[in-house]
């Protein structure tokens, strides 16, 4: 680790109190930041702690809820209002990590963990072109069982570690962000980017910026909704496929679906295609499959990752089988 | 600002890398807490900070002045009498060379904390149905940040079903 400064804020207006050339590194948790720092993967001049801020949960206007950056993934897991209104949200965070890092770990850190495989913690033994822009990537033609099918460049095909942001993307989240001169809002689905050729890029966050919160809009079916995650063990493990799903059935017809997918791709991944396929149409079986195919039809192997192709097909199908119920 | 640690206060560190884990086990004298993965995989360094269970290996010690650690070492009597947890750990063989045990049993102490308040699991069926059902499968779910390389899950998860079924709590 290379020597840096620390200071606490208190609110967000500390929090942002840095001169505007500053290299001020935002500090949640620190479960992902600190092992970066320590192996060397990142390096920061100045941590500003802002694991202190308020960490409130609150009712919107439209029926949703604010989520604070701070408030700690165990606090959102155990939310009430989470579990009635949004079951999948806490079904999703509590099969993440372990109930150490939970309790560590905040909702702003937990968006802002980064893409990662195993070649982009190896800062001596590989090259990766997350770590230095234009080096290489030793993962593709590696090994390759955790990466993306979904979404992956030439230069990266890393995944998004995270299980509550999937939960976030099929609930249409938006991220609300303050550079101390302007605040501003994006929806998830436009806050994450995909590789490209810029892997370092992950988020369209500024320098300088701070993620104040999430809001989580009113979504009537979200209340028959669930998190399914695939995995080489049956607890603290990453996703090799995970699935946040939320069916609401009116007259026979699937009136809304909310489908995302983990472990599948750079970033969490809106199954936008899948969705289309199952709007208006009876729940069944064929219906879930087809929606499935829909979606993967632009999956790419390398490999390793070959079996997540029809993991996720089947897992798609389970999962929307089971919100369906009787109605399927 | 300090750092109090089993009620003792200590200085924060002037390098702020310096790791909660290592602020205790070369600074303080408190070897109790063990450093195994020193990536927040293992469990090994489990402490209690305000009473939730955490990594003290991802950790900075600064982030925890002015807020209250416990440690393996705070967990028996003054007087040196066993706290009922580990005495459940000895009866049931909840260990077989004894490194994880400190983290095991501080983190089974947050856990019964976590259980308490009603707090769901990833394999507690209803997310609303208040407190779930003590059971096997509940602790092996909310032990799973802690890992043991003898293979003493078994015990150790006898032992915490024997220390809550005896109601000790703290």
């Amino acid at each position: 680790m290379t020597p840096f400064s620390y200071r606490v804020a208190t609110s967000t207006t500390e929090a942002l109190a840095a001169a505007p050339d500053s290299s001020e590194r935002f500090l949640g948790g620190g479960t992902n930041l600190v092992d970066l720092l320590r192996q060397n993967v990142e390096q920061a001049d100045a941590l500003v702690d802002v694991s202190r801020l308020p960490a409130s949960i609150d009712e919107t206007e439209d029926g949703g809820l604010w989520v604070g950056a701070a408030v700690r993934n165990t606090a959102l897991a155990a939310d009430p209002r989470i579990g009635a209104r949004y079951p999948m949200l806490s079904r999703a965070l509590l099969s993440g990590a372990s109930a150490q890092i939970r309790n560590m770990a905040t909702v702003g850190g937990n968006l802002l963990q980064r893409t990662r495989c195993a070649y982009f913690y190896d800062v001596p033994g590989a090259r990766c072109n997350k770590r230095v822009s234009g080096a290489g990537c030793d993962a593709i033609g590696g090994f390759t069982r955790y990466h993306a099918i979904l979404g992956a460049s030439e230069q990266c095909a890393a995944t998004h570690p995270s299980d509550m942001c999937v939960a976030l993307m099929a609930l249409d989240t938006v991220v609300h962000l303050d550079d101390g001169n302007e605040k501003r809002r994006l929806p998830l689905s436009e806050f994450y980017r995909l590789p490209g050729n810029t892997p370092h890029f992950e988020t369209e966050l500024r320098t300088g910026e701070l993620v104040t919160g999430i809001q989580i809009p009113s979504c009537r079916a979200a209340v028959n909704s669930t998190y399914r995650k695939v995995r080489d063990r049956s607890s603290y493990a990453f996703a090799l496929v995970s699935v946040a799903a939320a069916m609401r059935v009116e007259n026979g017809v699937i009136a809304d679906i909310r489908l995302a997918l983990g472990g599948v791709a750079p970033r969490p991944w809106r199954a936008a295609k899948a969705e289309a396929a199952l709007a208006g149409r009876a729940p069944s079986q064929e219906a879930f499959r087809n929606a499935a195919d829909a979606e993967l039809a632009d999956a790419r192997a390398l490999g390793g990752n070959a079996f997540k192709i029809p993991l996720a097909r089947s897992t798609i199908a389970a999962v929307l089988g089971e919100l369906a119920g009787d109605a399927a | 600002m300090r750092i109090t640690v089993n009620g003792t206060d200590y200085p924060v560190p002037d390098d702020v890398r310096v790791s909660l884990l290592d602020m205790l086990r070369e600074r303080s004298g408190l070897t109790g807490s063990k450093l195994g993965c020193n990536q927040g995989a293992c469990g090994a360094c489990t402490v209690l900070l305000d009473g939730e269970r955490v990594l003290s290996c991802l950790t900075l010690a600064v982030q925890a002045a002015g807020r209250e650690v416990r440690t393996i070492e705070g967990v028996a009597a003054a007087e040196g009498e066993l706290h009922p947890l580990q005495q459940a750990f000895i009866d049931h063989d909840g260990f077989q060379c004894g490194y994880c045990t400190p983290g095991q049993i501080c983190s089974a102490l947050g856990m019964l904390e976590e259980f308490r308040r009603g707090d769901p699991s990833h394999v507690t069926a209803d997310l609303a149905g208040g407190q779930a059902r003590f059971s096997h499968e509940e602790i092996r779910e909310r032990m799973s940040g802690n890992l043991c390389r003898c293979g003493a899950h078994n015990g150790i998860v006898a032992a915490i079903l024997q220390f809550a079924d005896a109601g000790a709590g703290e």
